[in-house]
């Protein structure tokens, strides 16, 4: 029994991943309309600006939580203002390729420059070390970590269902025209939602750094699985990509328990199913 | 039917030992493939890096200078063993490849085996752990350089239950490889009075080890042995450091380690760990020398793993054997034999030879990874603790069951 709360307390940190990435994905493609196959490449630089400010710069930690998300976010920027504005109003599978062959360019060319094993991040002196909470020795690192997302994915959807600025946005993506009439500057609202959707993958991707190697497939190897989850809890959906990010974490962490060779297929078995039994996901509005 | 079989058999047998004569004294093309995983968890240990080993053997084997003419292509199987036959099989009909070099990942490298056995290539293994290749699966077509399970499991695996890390609990990866690396080094330590208490498989390419690791620390054994390699055993040594199973008092016994995964590690966390390998660029003069000339040509300036050390030395003697052939007579068996037949020599592993299941027999190193403060340079990662000579460290022939040897 023991060993089950640790279980479930382990596939509860990967879930806080799962979270912010779906989150991410679910933002950009609620208010944008685009699936972000470049997440994943997006989520990695956020984890090598971080390795970049601590090497290069002896910026630590704590100021890559927030200079990364800013720094990769620009760039999600500058990606969406030259070349993703142009497919507004085109079939979803433009931006998916577009997005797509963006992913495997930066992929590219990091692997070219830091091969493929990666490189070391160490945890930060404040969160080192862990605790003896009796059934299992948790981490500081990985507490924080799942203090820290869900604070996030929770500030994120409060700015969007809760404020005038989401009320905009949402109206913005229902009915453009009519915003522009009241006098919001639309494009440029949405240039800032892919900022931000893209800013939650690089602050994904700083948490991870000191867990997981910096390496440049890190996102290609998680993308698959986050968008399953964004299928799995409705696309577009704000809480249903949070709830359904953890609660994912805790089933694949039940299956490394009692199953591990299913591990990193249990995610896909679910989708189908619940595609099977609800087309438009758990939490999903009909299109 | 049968005498049918055996006719045609017969009849292709004298067409092709008619063809190899007529190419042989003069024909001196020569086209190397070095298939390896170009891009996802062993590409830094191999990829790449192998390739550019192939190459600079080619080069320092002066051939070209004698009117040799010597391809190297490459390509990239993607860990899927499907991938891998199916560019193998390419090479053969299509490119006319002579020898297939690398071929990191055990499932890939056990089902590339027998394509080169079947269109009677040359297959020079280097990345490979698996020990099958030269003992069940043993192939007149194949020469396996560098390392094995066997290797790892009587050198690493051996130190440890002596040392008194009597009970073990597996970390394996979910494939051939970790099966064979499970297997040999279960042999060890039941042998030398150790028990397993229990183990679990992982799928392969695994970014989080936390589930597995809390259920190798609950297990209470003395030792967590990692029956994976490359991406894989970064993240579990990283992730082991972070739920204090070392500090807990259990031991981390990486059966398997690259000099490209200590560097992925970070000697904060690796230092202390003890490991086997047959190469390190920093052993003397000779192996310097190449590591130097290898790192400049590389994009991150990495010196040589043992792997493409490996491709290196396995390329230089095959085209020795040609050499001393007279030309490429297109004969799988003919060039392995000749190989076998001479003993190997170079700078990077020593003196050594090809015994008649394929294995190449040279030097084994057990390393300790240094304490950062000890590390002079951005790979100065080492420190040499003990060399076992090559017929202690590899399967004997006595106990091997390949069929070649049943002649």
């Amino acid at each position: 029994m023991q060993a089950l709360y640790a279980q479930l307390l382990v596939g509860l940190i990967n879930g806080s991943f799962y979270a912010l990435l779906s989150l991410g994905l679910a933002v950009i493609f609620g208010m944008l309309n685009i699936i972000n196959f470049a997440h994943g490449a997006l989520y990695m630089m956020g984890a090598f600006v971080a390795y970049f400010l601590l090497n290069l710069g002896g910026i630590n930690y704590w100021w890559a939580l927030l200079l990364a998300p800013i720094i990769v976010g620009i760039f999600g920027m500058i990606l969406e203002r030259t070349m993703l504005q142009w497919l507004t109003g085109l079939d979803h599978l433009y931006g998916l390729l577009l997005t797509f062959g963006i992913a495997l360019i930066v992929q590219g060319v990091f692997q070219n420059y830091f091969g493929s094993s990666g490189l070391p991040y160490a945890i930060p002196d404040q969160l080192k070390g862990g605790m003896n909470l009796g059934f299992m020795f948790l981490p500081i690192y990985r507490g924080w970590v799942v203090v820290f997302s869900l604070v996030v994915c929770l500030a994120t959807w409060y700015l969007i269902e809760k404020t005038q600025l989401g009320a905009y946005l949402r109206a913005a993506t229902e009915n453009p025209t009519l915003v522009r009439a009241f006098g919001i500057n639309v494009p440029r609202m949405i240039t800032l939602t892919y900022g931000l959707g893209v800013g939650l993958a690089a602050l994904a991707g700083v948490l991870s750094a000191p867990i997981n190697q910096v390496r440049p497939l890190m996102g290609a190897d998680l993308i698959i699985v986050v968008f399953a989850v964004v299928v799995i809890g409705g696309m577009g959906s704000i809480m249903g990509s949070i709830i359904t990010g953890f609660a994912l974490g805790v089933i694949e962490g039940l299956t490394k328990y009692f199953y591990p060779e299913a591990s990193n297929t249990v995610v896909f078995v679910l989708m189908v199913l619940v595609l099977l039994v609800k087309p438009t996901g758990l939490t999903g509005r009909a299109a | 039917m049968k005498t049918r079989s055996i006719a045609s058999l017969l009849l292709t047998t004298a067409l092709s030992l008619a063809a190899a004569g007529v190419a042989s004294a003069q024909d001196k093309t020569v086209k190397i493939g070095a298939l390896s995983d170009q891009s996802g968890l062993y590409a830094d240990l191999g990829g790449p890096g192998s390739t550019l080993a192939a190459q600079m053997a080619v080069e320092d084997s002066g051939l070209a200078a004698k009117g040799w003419k010597i391809d190297i292509i490459s390509g990239d199987h993607q860990n899927k063993p499907d991938i891998g036959t199916a560019i193998a099989r390419q090479w053969f009909d299509v490119d006319k490849v002579d020898v297939i070099v690398d071929v990191p990942n055990s499932g890939v490298a056990l089902a590339v085996n027998n394509v080169i056995k079947e269109k009677n290539g040359v297959y020079i293994n280097s990345g490979a752990a698996t020990s099958d290749l030269t003992n069940a699966q043993c192939s007149p077509n194949t020469v396996h350089w560098t390392y094995d399970t066997y290797m790892l499991a009587h050198t690493t695996g051996q130190a440890l239950v002596k040392a008194g890390g009597d009970s073990w609990f597996f970390l394996t990866a979910d494939y051939a490889f970790g099966a064979a690396l499970e297997r040999d080094t279960t042999a060890v330590v039941t042998a030398n009075g150790g028990k397993i208490v229990g183990g679990v498989k992982h799928p392969l390419n695994t970014p989080d080890f936390s589930s597995f690791l809390l259920q190798a620390q609950a297990s209470k054994a003395k030792i967590i042995g990692l029956a994976n390699a490359g991406g894989d055993t970064t993240n579990t040594i990283k992730q082991a450091a972070e739920f204090g199973i070392v500090k807990g008092g259990q031991k981390l016994a990486a059966l398997l380690l690259f000099l490209t995964d200590v560097k992925a590690i970070g000697l904060e966390t690796a230092q202390g760990l003890n490991f086997t390998e047959t190469f390190y660029w920093d052993m003397d003069d000779k192996t310097r020398a190449f590591s130097k000339r290898f790192s400049g040509k590389m994009k991150n300036s990495a010196p040589p793993t043992m792997v493409q050390a490996g491709v290196y030395a396995g390329v230089r003697h095959y085209l020795k054997a040609l050499e001393a052939l007279g030309g490429n007579p297109h004969d799988g068996v003919k060039v392995v034999e000749k190989m076998k037949s001479m003993p190997t020599e170079d700078d990077l592993f020593g003196k050594g030879e090809i015994q008649p299941n394929g294995r190449t027999i040279h030097n084994a190193y057990l390393f300790e990874v240094k304490k950062p403060s000890e590390s002079k340079g951005p790979w100065d990662f080492y420190k040499l603790v003990g060399t076992v000579a090559g017929d202690q460290a590899f399967t004997p022939l006595s106990e091997s069951k390949c069929a070649l040897l049943k002649k």
